[in-house]
């Protein structure tokens, strides 16, 4: 099935089975693999993309949803402003460990910071309930939210 | 600068920006993908396997391929690498199928029928005990116990438990491997290097030059890729043998749960007496730790629990009896605290209920027991170190408000505290045994470590960088480490034991003072350094008498909950702690471990409930199996208290181990102290508490 989205800003066709996981496209067809696969199932947000500006899941998207949608990937994130902001304020307080979730988190952060650019702490935990981390215990992820939010200011 | 202050981590950048090369990340010229075959039945001789046919350029790889011995070679190689002519637990592997393309090879596995004659199976810790199914028995005593139990004025008897538990590391197990030149390389996810090499020497029957080790960005490990990464490791190895192509195993959750190691379930008896000062005089501890249906590493990991048994405590006399029991499960192995955290647990837990059913003040109680220094640790061997315990309680109740909390009870809200140890390094003469060497270059005004301690999300490599760094005045970016290649770096031992930043970090402080004094010679040159184990320690393994640890990490939680009376739900909102670990290398960095470890703790007490029926896991992904979200995790205070080692580098003792012993009792006494109820059991849930709530009513 011939498929046309925006990947990472750019138009992208591609003639895949409908039901190919957009995790798999990613990291298979088009080599990006800073998403992660933790789970495959939804529950772990290792494969966080997003998807028209909202953080989803790409292990549970398959292909055949992709039309005329626009993907943003970490590889797409990371050299925008808000990415330098976020990717500074994860390595200042300390929230990355084993790194594997960590993508994923900084997707969930900027869906997060997108929708509400001054969450309360209750609400980034919400915010973020949705992605996987076993190393932290998460108190410096929300830390490097609130970071990113007194450095960014604005930007959200 | 004080070596405490916290610096960037080295590898964050990378981790953040989707840079960091994971296993699952590498790529090969036309790869085959391997998916395993196991065993659905929990014990049972295998007659027959039918096979269908099979497309090109796909294989079966079985045992016949195996070049050398069939066994993972690890403490106790019983093992198979794929199984013989019986299985013992469901999800044991027995073949692997070989293809271009994980479908196909998916496909290839699910056509393939094998005929089974079922054998009997144990499943329980109880049943094991009752047909004494043991691997390993182990006791050891001190006083005189037995005229301490006649002279009692009380005796009190009770049984704690504790469940399975997996590691859940975010990336799950991978290896990959291809042979070149004759050479087997092997990639992946991995804790330990050269288990994995010496694993490999022996499976496939070749010397080590012809086989390399490299590890690859790993993705969180807690244990779990300690000794099992040898067995899949195996499992590349000899396909890429077999088929001449790379080959790649990259377990998906489910498989990941499903076959790999757990946390033993413990069962642990107590026979206290006390005198008339209600002081435990004289304890009995009779440990069962369920080791699943192959032994591995299990003896170590009871040798840890027995020794850890008796917690911060000195009890005059003593009875230590511990045992492995085989059960028809997945096999239990390695998981951060190692044995410890069982044992730990049920002896906190039996001083916090002793205290409540006495009318007494837990901390109270317990506080008169501590060790200190010069006394003698349970297996004889002096505490030479200055113990801080009451500054780290103080401390702990100073910054929790414990007094004033526990005063002012609620109902459906409590507060509780545990005291705990961890045992720094290898147990016994481990760290004689294994000798860890380790290397220092120095290149112009570079300095390269070469180890095989590996960064496994825990902050090795920065917190060695940085010491090395620290002592010859470098900036960070000019030390770093060779990457962990068995055909580059020497053995400086498993990264596991808490051993890395005292041990590890130890030789390289040493080598780098040397570099100091040698820095203005012309000539590159490399310093290498060997353990030596310092000579006032003293160990008998077949006595267990003397130091079973060099020395200890402290700390004290406090943790405090509330429960919904409606639904039971248990909301743990707050956890504080307070730890002597010599010192810190970095405070961010041990703070992230504390933080991290915490939660594990926590999850494990409450919401990591994991259960095997007939040998089949109930949970095995993770919408059944919880682990801690950000909605759970409490919030975390976290605080240090200098107490310098003197052959530590910097004075640094363990961490990462030691706070998954914590949280657990302290979390269980919040919640007892909240309903007036004792609980001896983890994972404590909602419908345990309702239960228990009716009989109370
Ligand atoms: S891999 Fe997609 S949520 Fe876990
Ligand atoms: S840093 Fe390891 S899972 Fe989050």
């Amino acid at each position: 099935m011939k498929i046309e989205f925006i990947l990472n800003g750019e138009t992208q066709t591609i003639d895949v089975h409908p039901a190919r996981r957009l995790l798999d496209i990613l990291r298979e067809d088009f080599h990006l693999t800073a998403v992660k696969e933790g789970c495959g199932e939804g529950e772990c947000g290792a494969c966080v993309v997003l998807m028209d500006g909202k953080a989803v899941n790409s292990c549970l998207i398959p292909a055949g949803y992709l039309e005329g949608k626009s993907i943003l990937t970490p590889e797409g994130f990371k050299e925008t402003p808000r990415g330098q902001i976020l990717e500074e304020a994860f390595i200042e307080a300390g929230a990355v460990q084993c790194g594997f979730c960590t993508p994923g988190f900084i997707m969930a952060a900027e869906s997060l910071l997108n929708e509400n650019p001054n969450p309360t702490n209750a609400q980034i935990r919400e915010g973020l309930s949705g992605n996987l981390c076993r190393c932290t215990g998460y108190q410096m992820i929300f830390k490097a939210v609130r970071l990113a939010i007194e450095k960014g200011e604005g930007l959200w | 600068m004080t070596i405490s202050k916290s610096i960037k981590r080295t590898d964050a950048r990378e981790k953040i920006r989707g840079e960091a090369q994971y296993i699952g990340d590498m790529s090969f010229d036309n790869p085959l993908y391997l998916k395993t075959v196991r065993s659905t039945r929990p014990h049972a001789k295998i007659l027959d396997i039918h096979l269908p046919d099979l497309p090109e350029g796909c294989f079966i790889i079985d045992k016949s391929h195996i070049p050398g011995k069939n066994r993972m070679r690890t403490v106790v190689s019983d093992h198979p690498i794929l199984a013989e002519d019986e299985v013992l637990y469901i999800g044991q592997p027995i073949l692997l199928v070989a293809g271009p393309s994980r479908e196909l090879v998916y496909q290839i596995s699910e056509k393939i029928r094998i005929d089974y004659e079922d054998l009997p199976a144990v499943f329980t810790l109880e049943e094991s005990e009752k047909q004494n199914c043991v691997f390993t028995e182990y006791s050891f005593s001190k006083g005189e116990p037995d005229t301490a139990f006649a002279q009692a004025a009380r005796i009190i008897e009770d049984e704690y438990r504790t469940g399975l538990q997996e590691h859940v590391y975010l990336e799950p197990q991978g290896m990959a491997a291809e042979v070149k030149d004759d050479t087997v390389f092997v990639y992946g996810s991995m804790q330990c290097p050269f288990y994995v090499e010496d694993a490999l020497t022996e499976a496939l029957g070749r010397p080590s030059d012809k086989i390399r080790v490299v590890q690859t960005t790993t993705g969180g490990a807690f244990g779990g890729k300690e000794e099992f990464p040898s067995l899949i490791a195996c499992h590349t190895a000899i396909a890429a043998l077999a088929t001449h192509h790379p080959v790649f195993l990259i377990y998906d959750r489910d498989e990941d749960i499903i076959c790999s190691t757990k946390r033993h379930p413990s069962i642990i008896r107590y026979k206290a007496g006390l005198d008339d000062n209600n002081r435990v005089t004289v304890l009995d501890i009779d440990l069962l730790y369920d080791a699943g249906a192959y032994c591995g590493l299990s003896p170590v990991v009871l040798q840890r629990g027995i020794f850890s048994a008796t917690n911060v405590y000195n009890f005059h006399h003593l009875k230590v009896h511990g045992r492995n029991f085989r059960t028809h499960t997945v096999p239990s192995g390695a998981f951060r605290g190692f044995g410890a955290p069982q044992s730990i647990f049920g002896t906190e837990m039996l001083m916090h209920n002793i205290a409540v059913s006495l009318g007494l003040d837990p901390l109270e109680f317990k506080m008169k027991h501590i060790l200190k220094q010069g006394d003698p640790s349970c297996t004889g061997g002096k505490i030479h170190d200055k113990v801080i315990l009451p500054e780290l309680v103080e401390r702990a109740l100073d910054l929790s408000d414990y007094r004033q909390k526990i005063q002012k009870k609620k109902k459906f809200a409590g507060v509780g505290i545990s005291l705990f140890l961890h045992g720094c390094g290898f147990t016994g003469n481990g760290e004689q045994l294994i000798k860890g060497k380790i290397i220092l270059r120095k290149s112009k005004d570079r300095v390269v470590l070469k180890i095989s301690s590996v960064e496994m999300g825990q902050g090795a490599d920065t917190v060695l960088r940085k010491i090395v760094a620290h002592t010859l005045d470098l900036p960070i970016e000019k030390v770093t480490c060779e990457i962990r290649d068995t055909g580059l770096v020497p053995d400086s031992g498993p990264t596991v034991a808490s051993r890395t930043t005292m041990i590890v970090g130890g030789l390289l402080k040493t080598a780098a003072d040397e570099m100091k004094s040698r820095w203005n010679e012309a000539e590159d040159f490399e310093i290498s350094k060997v353990y030596h184990h310092p000579d006032f320690l003293t160990w008998d393994n077949d006595t267990f008498q003397g130091n079973a640890y060099p020395t200890y990490s402290w700390g004290v939680n406090v943790a405090e909950i509330t429960i919904d009376p409606v639904t039971y739900d248990i909301h743990i909102e707050k956890v504080t702690g307070v730890y002597d670990v010599g010192r810190a290398i970095d405070e961010r960095a041990l703070r992230g471990q504390m933080e991290g470890g915490i939660a594990q703790g926590a999850g494990w007490a409450t919401l990591e409930v994991m259960k095997s029926k007939e040998g089949k896991l109930v949970q095995h992904n993770l919408t059944d199996y919880k682990v801690p979200t950000s909605m759970d995790v409490p919030e975390i205070t976290c605080d240090f208290i200098d107490n310098p080692y003197e052959f530590g580098p910097f004075g640094a003792k363990c961490a990462g181990e030691l706070p998954m012993s914590g949280a657990p009792p302290a979390v269980v006494a919040a919640i007892s102290n909240a309903l007036g109820i004792p609980l001896k059991e983890i994972p404590v849930t909602p419908e345990m508490l309702m239960e228990l709530e009716r009989h109370e009513d």
